[in-house]
């Protein structure tokens, strides 16, 4: 079984914050979230790096450990999704994630979240697959379409991969053995040095 | 004798001297490590650190939460990692976590005991006088009411939600628990800065009481009377009282303002001037406010069964406002004295009494004496 991984070639990401658009407009993400978001170290100096960063799906995922009522599930594709019948807006999930990805909507009365959105990987919820009510509560279900994540189909310079775990780690692995191995002899420090 | 006497005390300086030396030593060697620094040999240092992959430094300043630029804006949006989310999700996990809600049950457990084994702390006197001392004011007891009512709501949902994954989901269901779960979330939410009002105005009511004094170390002596015959002196106030009354200072005003904290969302709504909600400050706020909340909880315990089951004629004290005189005599002989002096004892024993509360009381007083 494939187990589905996101990686960031922070060697080739650009911060154009095209997954971002991508993923917001795929998914009619709520108003004031961002499941994607690109981060940029060192902003404007020598070595200056993004990253773009979402939901890492994590094996022991913490958000999953947390919550109290349990809403969270792993797909067999190794993707952590929620259910959002059962999300109560508690902010537990939000604490425990160190990469910031639980974000909540709404603000209601007496400053109440409403219910957590993430990336779900483009894999929908636990709503029938591609019905309008998954669409509606997750995004689009890509991987029910047979596709991958629009953000990493979307991204110019293939900083960012998406698939199986393995395939994932097999291209990286090649770019890494073209570049030399060793950071100094190619990329922004070869670019920006002397 | 005399030379066998001053080596005697020779011995014992130098045993004195060399223990301090080998004491010394020992904790100043270990430092030695720090001459390297001092001695300006740190260019091998340096020389290592030049040829370190530059690429190995860059991901441990993320590990660190260094925060750079996004595009996205919002709280913390510019963090890679916020690596104490993880200490917060081993706190939740955490054997001190799982095993605090047994200090509820230990004290109810211990409180049952002592009902069963001592039984309650009646009057001294079977019969009553009929006078009684105004002892809660109406506002006092609007306050007193209005915060305890809340405090068991906010316990019952607060404990809900703790062990909520443990004790309801088999319970209810997942679908079932999570109705509850939103039920006690709005609960909290809205009941919460109600039961904030309470705590603050009863500091504010009752500080003036509630200062510490020589009666009450003399008080806590005699076990404040819980397994004697004798009741200690008090005044308004007894010892257990004012402990109940710092505790409510303390650890109650470390629930209020953690649980105000933790209703901000990610997008700061309170802007407080120089204090930023961050998810570092919500994730302490969290730690204190179920760590104090729960042993609150297991303390009102005793202090519910203390003021209902445990005294008789205490309850009336909270319920009428007024107390009879000699529940007044035998549990706070000093602030009774002082009642006296001031002539506030009112004798309601055959005319209808200033408070109709008191009227309805009545028959159980002479229900208790004639048992």
């Amino acid at each position: 079984m494939a187990r589905m991984k996101f990686l960031c070639d922070a060697d080739r990401c650009i911060e154009c914050n095209g997954c971002v658009t991508a993923c917001k407009n795929e998914h009619e993400v709520p108003w004031g979230v961002n499941r994607r978001r690109v981060v940029t170290l060192d902003d404007g100096q020598l070595g200056e790096k993004s990253i773009s960063v979402a939901c890492m799906h994590c094996t022991d995922a913490p958000c999953q450990a947390v919550c109290p009522v349990d809403c969270f599930y792993t797909t067999d594709d190794g993707v952590v999704l929620h259910d959002k019948d059962l999300c109560i807006g508690c902010g537990y999930c939000f604490y425990a994630c160190p990469f910031g990805a639980p974000q909540y909507p709404q603000q209601t009365s007496f400053g109440a979240r409403g219910k957590m959105d993430k990336c779900t990987f483009c894999a929908g919820g636990p709503d029938e697959s591609m019905s309008q009510a998954e669409y509606e509560k997750y995004g689009r279900n890509r991987i029910a379409e047979g596709s991958l994540p629009l953000c990493a189909e979307m991204c110019a310079t293939k900083a960012l991969i998406a698939g199986d775990g393995d395939e994932v780690a097999d291209i990286y692995r090649e770019r890494v053995l073209r570049r030399g191995g060793r950071p100094q002899t190619w990329g922004w420090e070869t670019a920006y040095e002397g | 004798m005399a030379k066998s006497k001053m080596s005697k005390a020779k011995r014992r300086r130098i045993a004195v001297w060399s223990t301090f030396l080998v004491v010394a030593l020992s904790i100043a060697m270990p430092l030695a490590s720090y001459s390297v620094h001092w001695l300006g040999m740190t260019a091998v240092a340096q020389d290592a650190k030049a040829v370190e992959n530059p690429r190995s430094g860059f991901w441990k300043e993320i590990r660190q939460g260094t925060s750079g630029y996004s595009a996205v804006t919002g709280a913390e949006a510019n963090v890679l990692m916020q690596s104490t989310a993880n200490d917060w999700r081993n706190f939740k996990e955490s054997p001190l976590l799982s095993k605090l809600p047994w200090v509820i049950v230990g004290m109810a457990v211990l409180l049952l005991l002592y009902h069963v084994l001592h039984g309650k702390n009646k009057l001294d006197s079977g019969v009553r006088s009929g006078r009684v001392v105004p002892r809660w004011s109406y506002f006092e007891r609007l306050v007193h009411w209005v915060t305890a009512i809340s405090f068991i709501a906010l316990s019952i949902t607060g404990i809900s939600m703790l062990l909520g994954k443990k004790l309801l989901i088999p319970l209810l269901g997942k679908a079932g628990f999570a109705g509850w779960a939103s039920v006690s979330i709005s609960v909290h939410n809205v009941i919460g800065p109600i039961f904030t009002v309470g705590i603050v105005l009863m500091i504010v009511m009752w500080i003036w009481h509630n200062f510490p004094t020589m009666t009450d170390l003399r008080w806590f002596a005699k076990g404040g009377g819980l397994f004697t015959k004798n009741h200690p002196s008090a005044g308004r106030m007894n010892g257990g009282e004012k402990v109940w009354f710092w505790l409510l200072a303390t650890l109650g005003v470390a629930v209020c303002i953690s649980g105000l904290v933790l209703v901000a969302p990610m997008y700061p709504q309170i802007q407080i001037p120089g204090v930023e909600l961050v998810r570092s400050m919500m994730q302490q706020a969290s730690m204190i406010h179920v760590i104090a909340g729960v042993i609150w909880t297991a303390i009102a315990l005793g202090h519910i069964y203390i003021g209902t089951a445990g005294t008789e004629g205490a309850f009336e004290g909270m319920s009428t406002g007024y107390v009879s005189e000699e529940w007044a005599r035998q549990h706070h002989d000093l602030w009774y004295e002082k009642m006296a002096r001031k002539g506030k004892i009112i004798d309601v024993g055959e005319a209808r009494g200033p408070n109709p509360g008191y009227g309805h009381q009545q028959p159980r007083s002479s229900a208790s004496s004639t048992s």
